[in-house]
């Protein structure tokens, strides 16, 4: 039944950004479902195994801006071997032959190839934009494919991959006719870049808003360069390091006081920290500052630049600036929205020195906080109350003890009722991360409280199956859940095995499921594919039933099996 | 319906993890750490014994300071890209070594040295001149080291074989896997 031509459908559809919105609407009717089949631009894959490059391609066939997940998320602690999979080469080359008119991809955790890179460059004449999170597999021959021949290239984002840095002038094949970059991130790449290339590049882009540099680029060319951007909003330092005389100093900070539109800093990868009071004249106007890779910067002079960072609401930062430090942020930083503190020391023997007096001084100061990642010496119960009932507005708690299974020093019980306080005050609550020593308790909290949450990440706690039971029933929302090293087996993973359909993945690694439970629920659960992933002792496959399973991870699909499997992993 | 175990210090586990430590960096294992999980994996009960063996070995050690902490694979969760920008940055500090071997064609055994220690091509060209007592050539860009039957070359990351000082130092130590001092033309 349709009052409207398709077109008046289609305008409508264009003002729902959210994926949601867009499934649900294609669940009213025939003829929405068409128009919004042919309206949609922009498509999320949560895991890339969950479904086709061509079934994506049959269901979508305007698809222009595409998002892509490849390896669980412990692949970022090596819990994954290299080699699972994860490759975005087939989606390229289907969308080549499909001649899609990609225009955007956006990959996290996926391997992504030379030849890859190439493909993309050649086939997708409109290609604006290339953001890689995590990713790996490529080298800076790739990137100079994409330099080369994207002749509309608005964004190259590289965030965290491991490349490798061929002797080559990637930077130099982006041609004098590129003037459309809006954003350049390549701190990543640990080799040399053409120094004049890049000034040259940066001059002749007058739309450039965000410029990561790499530790190779020294801090005298960042003053030339940003001699050329003074319009930038988002600054990546490279390395800074000068020997400090007084020229030097002055010019940068002349320089930086043209940059007035600057509102985020990073990268500081190298710093003279007397070099950094150039900076002060910005930091008033920061609303984001990475400092988590610049471990030269002492805690004193840390707290020295936080007290001019009074609008900043997303901080990263490393714990040498200690709970003191984080009491001056407190003070300071009272829009804050989001915090990081990332361990400076990880293997360090109690050189870590923030502990849970940096945290609750945090939320005393800072109301809007609704985002955080802490690693931490210790944290105690009370600390955790307190939290909770400060900051009652978290959609993202991440708490990571560095020692995994520490109790509250103060009254050496378990941390079942600290984070049981935090689940039961965010109602909002999204994303958890647990640590510190916890019994079945903290989830019975959790599955009777977080009623929004989407993703859990739980290592070294719980008492028995009925802790994996309880946030199975409870938490509705629950799509992706990740366990290593509980004492959770397969009672817990089979007693509702429909659940994991509503789920995009599960991840079980050094707990107590068997090969035969694995089995069970492989053949209960057509559309779930469980893989196995067995580093060692690859003969015994199949032959002991009652085996513990080193490493499992079920994910929902709608493809069956993937292809790509390697040797080492088995998809019962 | 209250556990009685005492939860100590958090050493509870320790005895069941799979670790990358050395063995014997732990005092209070008693096995060596590395083997732990991969064969077998110690049962739920098996666990719990183990868990208050470890308790008690630590009430002894008490009053001691911490030991150092064994790693365990995967903790604390920090992205390998974080972990590796640190630990580069530490092996430049404290020298942490590159050792790689160094084959001289005709010498009866192979040596090693550790690429750390040098600054430049002349201090490394020197120290193996000094090594294996023999003389290089000179480097240009053209025509590779004249004057000498001698040429130093490495092996890369992908086992090509290069020639010693083409690329930055900085490049040549990332990717330099080991080391060969060739003899005659060619």
């Amino acid at each position: 039944m349709n009052y409207f031509p398709d077109e008046v459908l289609e305008h409508v559809f264009d003002f729902l950004t959210s994926h949601r919105d867009r499934n649900a609407v294609s669940l009213v009717c025939k003829s929405w479902f068409k128009v919004e089949k042919w309206s949609r631009r922009r498509v999320f894959v949560g895991n890339c195994y969950a479904i086709s490059p061509e079934r994506l391609i049959a269901r979508f066939p305007r698809v222009r801006v595409l998002t892509l997940k490849g390896k669980p998320h412990f692949a970022d602690f090596n819990l994954v071997p290299p080699d699972w999979g994860g490759f975005v080469y087939p989606w390229i080359e289907a969308m080549a032959k499909s001649n899609i008119g990609l225009e955007e991809l956006r990959l996290k955790r996926m391997v992504v190839s030379n030849e890859g890179l190439e493909l993309l460059a050649r086939s997708f004449v409109n290609f604006k934009s290339l953001v890689l999170v995590s990713c790996e597999g490529f080298t800076t021959d790739g990137l100079a494919a994409v330099a080369a021949n994207c002749r509309f290239l608005r964004e190259l984002d590289l965030q965290e991959n491991e490349v490798e840095d061929r002797k080559g002038q990637w930077l130099s094949c982006f041609p004098d006719s590129c003037t459309s970059l809006v954003s350049l991130n390549f701190a990543c790449l640990k080799g040399e870049v053409n120094l004049t290339a890049l000034e040259r590049l940066v001059a002749r882009c007058p739309n450039l808003k965000s410029l990561r540099l790499n530790r190779a680029v020294p801090l005298d060319a960042l003053q030339r360069i940003l001699m050329h951007a003074p319009q930038l909003v988002d600054l990546g330092t490279g390395s800074y390091v000068h020997d400090p005389d007084a020229e030097t100093v002055n010019k940068l900070i002349s320089t930086f006081q043209k940059c007035k539109s600057i509102r985020s800093m990073s990268g500081f990868l190298e710093v003279a920290p007397l070099c950094l009071p150039a900076i002060y004249p910005i930091c008033s106007n920061l609303t984001s500052l990475n400092l988590s890779y610049a471990p030269g910067i002492h805690g004193d002079e840390l707290i020295k630049l936080i007290h001019h960072c009074r609008k900043l609401q997303r901080l990263w930062i490393l714990d040498c600036i200690g709970d003191k430090g984080l009491g001056v942020v407190a003070c300071t930083c009272k829009e804050l929205q989001e915090l990081r503190v990332f361990p400076s020391d990880p293997f360090g023997v109690g050189n870590a020195a923030v502990t849970e007096e940096g945290l609750v001084a945090i939320s005393f100061g800072c109301p809007k906080l609704h985002s955080l990642l802490y690693f931490c010496q210790q944290m105690t119960n009370a600390a955790l109350i307190t939290v909770a009932k400060n900051c009652p507005n978290f959609t993202r708690f991440r708490l990571c003890i560095l020692d995994a299974t520490k109790a509250d020093p103060v009254t050496m019980q378990p941390l079942d009722e600290g984070f049981g306080a935090i689940v039961q005050s965010c109602k909002g609550l999204r994303r958890l991360s647990l640590s510190g020593l916890l019994t079945d308790q903290v989830f019975l909290y959790i599955g009777m409280y977080a009623e929004q949450l989407e993703m859990l990440s739980i290592a070294f706690a719980g008492d028995s199956d009925k802790g994996m039971l309880y946030v199975l029933n409870g938490c509705k929302k629950l799509r992706k859940l990740e366990i290593r090293d509980c004492p959770f087996g397969n009672v817990a993973l089979l007693t509702d095995v429909g659940k994991y359909e509503t789920m995009r993945s599960l991840w079980m690694s050094s707990c107590e499921v068997t090969l035969g439970g694995c089995k069970v629920l492989a053949e209960k659960m057509p559309r779930i594919n469980v893989e196995i992933i067995n580093e060692y002792d690859q003969m015994e496959f199949g032959f002991d039933d009652r085996q513990k399973v080193d490493k499992m991870f079920l994910y929902r699909t709608l493809v069956g099996p993937r292809k790509d499997a390697p040797h080492f992993v088995w998809t019962l | 319906m209250e556990k009685p175990v005492v939860y100590d210090n958090g050493l509870n586990l320790e005895a069941t993890e799979l670790r990358l430590g050395l063995p014997g960096t732990n005092e209070h294992e008693k096995q060596s750490s590395t083997s732990v999980r991969s064969k077998k994996r110690a049962s739920p009960e098996m666990a719990e014994e183990t868990r208050s063996k470890s308790s008690s070995c630590i009430s002894d050690a008490d009053d001691d300071a911490p030991p150092p902490k064994a790693q365990v694979v995967g903790w604390p969760p920090v992205r390998s890209y974080r972990k590796n920008s640190f630990q580069q940055r530490k092996g430049e500090a404290e020298g942490a070594g590159m050792y790689v071997k160094v084959s001289m064609d005709g010498a009866p055994y192979l040596r090693k040295i550790d690429l750390k220690v040098y600054k430049s091509y002349p201090e490394l060209l020197n120290a193996l001149e000094n090594m294996f007592k023999f003389r290089i050539g000179e480097y240009s860009e053209r025509e590779g080291y004249n004057g000498s039957d001698y040429t130093p070359a490495y092996e890369d990351k992908d086992g090509d074989w290069m020639l010693v000082g083409d690329v930055p130092w900085e490049m040549f130590i990332s990717s330099c896997k080991r080391l060969r001092i060739m003899k005659g033309s060619e």
